[in-house]
């Protein structure tokens, strides 16, 4: 793929090493050669780093499968997943999931993207559901509004909620928006 | 359709089409007569780092200058066009595939008489827009208060990269710290950069002299290269070197790429003139204190 083929969330391999396209930009003097600023996360290591190409630049693409697996359990900092078809578990690293990581609780199904056998990126269902394991009965503080409160949920999470959920109350979260969608039991 | 960003633009879209109004009444008022001239052509000039869209009824021109000259040549004075032009490939902030380009030329003039003329006109239009020389432009405060810094090409890359581009041939680099780090000389003043080594002259005549810097100028404003200002070249014989070697730059991506013979023809009765190419839509994001070339226009490409 030529660099001017280049767009947000493509995944290249460089030197062999998968990255996220997170950005492009592009730049040219008026009567000279192109100049492509991308922003890349290494999907290894998840570094992001911003190099500069030029027009004709070539890259390869990493081919990327996707796979349903069920979360299961963290241990120092490596959280394991089963798939869904083979059984077949794997391992990712904290700095693979990153923030997404405040919304895995066990059994939880999510996608996980491949890349040559090795877990590289999650893709979360658009909300979760987690227990609420402390929250203030009364609104107290200037941090909140007169709506909302603070909560802390199973998974570690603090988000603001409605004055009306309650400890052992089960919510439902964006993961998108990371915000408070409706309580969906106790 | 979102009408909804649509409608949010409203107000840049109209200080735009002042901006248009007020550019046209410039130009009126000093004498100069409005052309159009065909978008389409059987074959643009050839540049080696422009790429042009191609139709089965020919090229979107990446800029009037093909059917502009042959108008001086015939007589008609000083000229100015407002167009569309087409460059394949140029997208980003600050570029479309499709833009507006303001194109003017000016007879008995020099590059550097039309970079003041063009220094006027932007000047003309803060006043006229905001009531001052000072504009903010992405949290910086530009005074556009005449007259404007002017740094040779040389000067310019000596001291923001520490070496000289009419001396050293490294023009990848050049075209990098071009965009970059020069082009942020002009963050507080404008920057009027001129003489640009000869080997990147393009349509420009060389200085009478000194043959190693062509008569060409840029005007960059709050990082934004606005404007390319040439001294036109009228040897028809010259012009047809410099293309053959655009030309054999230009074939390894596309094997149609031809010798415009009518403009070197036409080039032969060029008068002396001066001439000048502004991109519209940058002129109107830094009038308008926009980051990007789709916040000042109407519709996404």
């Amino acid at each position: 793929m030529e660099v001017s083929e280049v767009s947000k969330n493509k995944k290249l391999l460089i030197d062999g090493v998968p990255f996220n396209v997170e950005g492009v930009d592009f730049v040219k003097p008026g009567k000279g050669r192109a100049i492509y600023h991308l922003k890349l996360r290494n999907l290894i290591n998840g570094t992001l780093s911003e190099p500069t190409y030029h027009s004709g630049d070539k890259f390869d693409e990493a081919t990327i499968t996707v796979r349903d697996m069920q979360y299961l359990y963290e241990e120092h900092g490596h959280y394991t997943f089963m798939d869904a078809e083979s059984y077949e578990q794997h391992v990712m690293g904290e700095e693979n999931v990153g923030d997404k990581k405040l919304y895995l609780k066990d059994s939880l199904g999510v996608q996980v993207m491949m890349w040559e056998d090795r877990p590289i990126d999650l893709i979360l269902p658009k909300a979760v559901e987690l227990k609420v394991i402390e929250t203030e009965s009364a609104l107290k503080g200037a941090t909140v509004t007169a709506q909302q409160k603070m909560a802390k949920l199973e998974t570690g999470m603090s988000i603001g909620v409605p004055a009306f959920v309650k400890e052992g109350d089960v919510i439902r979260i964006s993961t998108i928006t990371g915000s408070y969608v409706e309580r969906v039991g106790g | 359709m979102d009408l909804g960003v649509l409608s949010g633009k409203k107000g840049n879209l109209k200080r735009r089409a002042e901006i248009l109004n007020l550019t046209r009444r410039f130009f009126i008022e000093r004498g100069y007569l409005e052309v159009e001239t065909p978008s389409l052509a059987p074959c643009p000039i050839p540049e080696a780092f422009i790429e042009p869209i191609t139709s089965e009824c020919g090229c979107l021109l990446p800029s009037p200058e093909l059917y502009m000259k042959p108008l001086l040549s015939a007589g008609y004075g000083d000229i100015f066009q407002i167009c569309h032009a087409f460059r394949r490939g140029e997208k980003g902030a600050r570029h479309r595939e499709e833009f507006t380009l303001l194109e003017y030329y000016r007879i008995g003039r020099t590059y550097l008489d039309l970079a003041i003329e063009t220094e006027s006109l932007i000047i003309n239009l803060a006043e006229c827009l905001i009531g001052s020389a000072k504009i903010q432009y992405q949290g910086k405060e530009i005074d556009l208060t005449p007259p404007w810094p002017r740094v040779t090409v040389s000067d310019s890359f000596m001291s923001t990269c520490g070496w000289d581009p009419v001396n050293v041939h490294d023009d990848e680099k050049f075209d990098f710290e071009l965009a970059t780090r020069v082009a942020a000389m002009s963050n507080e003043r404008p920057l009027i950069l001129y003489d640009f080594p000869s080997r990147m002259a393009s349509l420009a005549r060389l200085k009478p002299s000194d043959s190693k810097l062509a008569e060409r100028t840029e005007i960059f404003i709050g990082g934004l290269e606005l404007a390319n200002i040439f001294s036109e070249l009228t040897d028809p014989e010259e012009q047809r070197r410099r293309f053959e070697n655009e030309l054999d730059v230009a074939r390894s991506r596309r094997k149609d790429a031809k010798m415009p013979e009518d403009f070197l023809e036409s080039l032969a009765k060029l008068p002396e003139a001066a001439g000048g190419a502004l991109g519209m839509d940058r002129l109107v994001m830094l009038l308008c204190d926009a980051g990007t070339i789709d916040e000042v226009t109407a519709f996404p490409v």
